[in-house]
C-alpha cells in the first residue's frame, strides 16, 4: 500500500517488493492499489506472525469456503458441461476483490480496520471463496472425458473474464467513491 | 459434520496461503507474483492427487470434499491471481501480466493432470 508512495520510509521487508521499479509508476492509473493484496503491510511484528491477522483470515476463510461449498452443491459439475458454479464463483470473487481493495485504498492507508477488512474479506473470504484448484481439476476432467473444446474455452474465458471482472470491480468502486465525495 | 470440516479446512488453507505468500515475498523480490503462482500450482497438484485417489484408488469421496473442496479450495485463489494480472497491466508490465495468466493456467492444469496420472500409475 505505502510502497508506491514517495516519502514513506521502507523499514519493513515485505511491502516494498511491488514498488522497486519506480519509473513505470507514473503511468499507473491505480498506483494506490497493491500489486499483491496478500502482501503483509508495514507491521510492528511481521504481520504474518501475528495471531490476530491469522484469526481474521481464518474467519473470512470459513465464510468464503462455506459459500463456495453451497453454490457448488446447488450447481454440481458433471464433468461434461460448462462448470457454471466455479465459473460464477471465480468471476464474482474477482469482481468483489477488485472493488474491495480499490475501496479500501481510496479510504486510506493499510492500517487499523482497513487492514483487518483486507485480511478478513480479501485474503480470507475472496481468497477462499474463489478457487484455482477446482478450476484446474474441472479442465482436466473435461479433457479426460474428451470435451477438449469446452475445457479450452472454459480455461480461457475464465482467465480473461477474471481479469476483466477484477478490473471492473476497481473501476466501479472508483466511480462510486468519486460520486460520493463530490456530493 | 463433513460441511463443518470442509469449512475449517478451507480456512486453514487460506491461512496457509497467507503464510506461504509472506514467506516467499521475503525471498523473491520481483513484480512477478511468484507466490500466488506457486500456491495455485501446488494446490492444483494436490487436488489432482486427491481426485485420483477417489477415481482410481477407491478412496471415499469424503477426502476429496474436505481436503479438495476445503483445503485446496481455500489455499488456491482465483481472485488474487486475476487482481495481480490487472495490477501488472496497470503498471505497464504487459508481458509479465500475460506470463502470469498463461503460466498459472497451463502449469496448474498440468500439475492437476500430473497428480491424477501419478495415482493412476501407482
Amino acid at each position: 500500500m505505502t510502497a508506491d508512495r514517495p516519502g514513506v520510509d521502507h523499514t519493513d521487508d515485505h511491502d516494498d517488493a511491488t514498488g522497486t521499479a519506480a519509473p513505470m509508476m507514473s503511468d499507473d492509473p491505480h498506483a494506490e492499489l497493491l500489486t499483491d493484496p496478500d502482501a503483509p503491510a508495514k507491521p510492528l511484528r511481521p504481520l504474518h506472525l501475528r495471531p490476530s491477522a491469522m484469526a481474521w483470515i481464518f474467519a473470512g476463510g470459513i465464510a468464503g469456503t462455506a459459500l463456495r461449498y453451497y453454490i457448488e452443491r446447488l450447481l454440481p459439475h458433471d464433468g461434461a458441461s460448462w462448470p457454471w458454479a466455479t465459473f460464477l464463483i471465480n468471476l464474482s470473487g474477482a469482481f468483489i476483490l477488485g472493488g474491495l481493495l480499490e475501496g479500501l485504498a481510496l479510504l486510506g492507508d493499510d492500517s487499523g480496520w482497513r487492514r483487518r477488512a483486507r485480511l478478513c474479506a480479501g485474503t480470507g473470504f475472496c481468497g477462499a471463496y474463489t478457487t484455482y484448484s477446482a478450476f484446474a481439476l474441472e479442465i482436466v476432467l473435461l479433457g479426460r472425458h474428451g470435451h477438449f473444446g469446452t475445457a479450452l474455452s472454459y480455461g480461457l474465458v475464465s482467465v480473461v473474464g477474471g481479469v476483466l471482472t477484477a478490473w471492473l470491480g476497481i473501476v466501479v468502486m472508483e466511480r462510486v467513491h468519486r460520486r460520493r465525495t463530490r456530493a | 459434520m463433513i460441511p463443518i470440516l470442509t469449512f475449517l479446512a478451507g480456512a486453514l488453507g487460506a491461512v496457509t496461503r497467507f503464510l506461504l505468500d509472506a514467506w516467499t515475498k521475503e525471498r523473491w523480490r520481483s513484480p512477478f507474483p511468484l507466490a500466488t503462482v506457486v500456491i495455485n500450482i501446488t494446490g492444483s497438484l494436490l487436488i489432482g492427487v486427491l481426485a485420483g485417489a477417489v477415481l482410481f484408488g477407491g478412496q471415499p469421496s469424503t477426502w476429496q470434499t474436505v481436503l479438495g473442496t476445503g483445503f485446496c479450495g481455500g489455499y488456491t485463489t482465483f481472485s488474487t491471481a486475476s487482481f495481480e494480472t490487472v495490477r501488472l497491466i496497470q503498471q505497464g508490465r504487459r508481458v509479465l501480466a500475460l506470463l502470469n495468466a498463461v503460466v498459472s493456467l497451463v502449469l496448474s492444469v498440468a500439475a492437476c493432470a500430473g497428480g491424477l496420472a501419478l495415482v493412476w500409475v501407482l
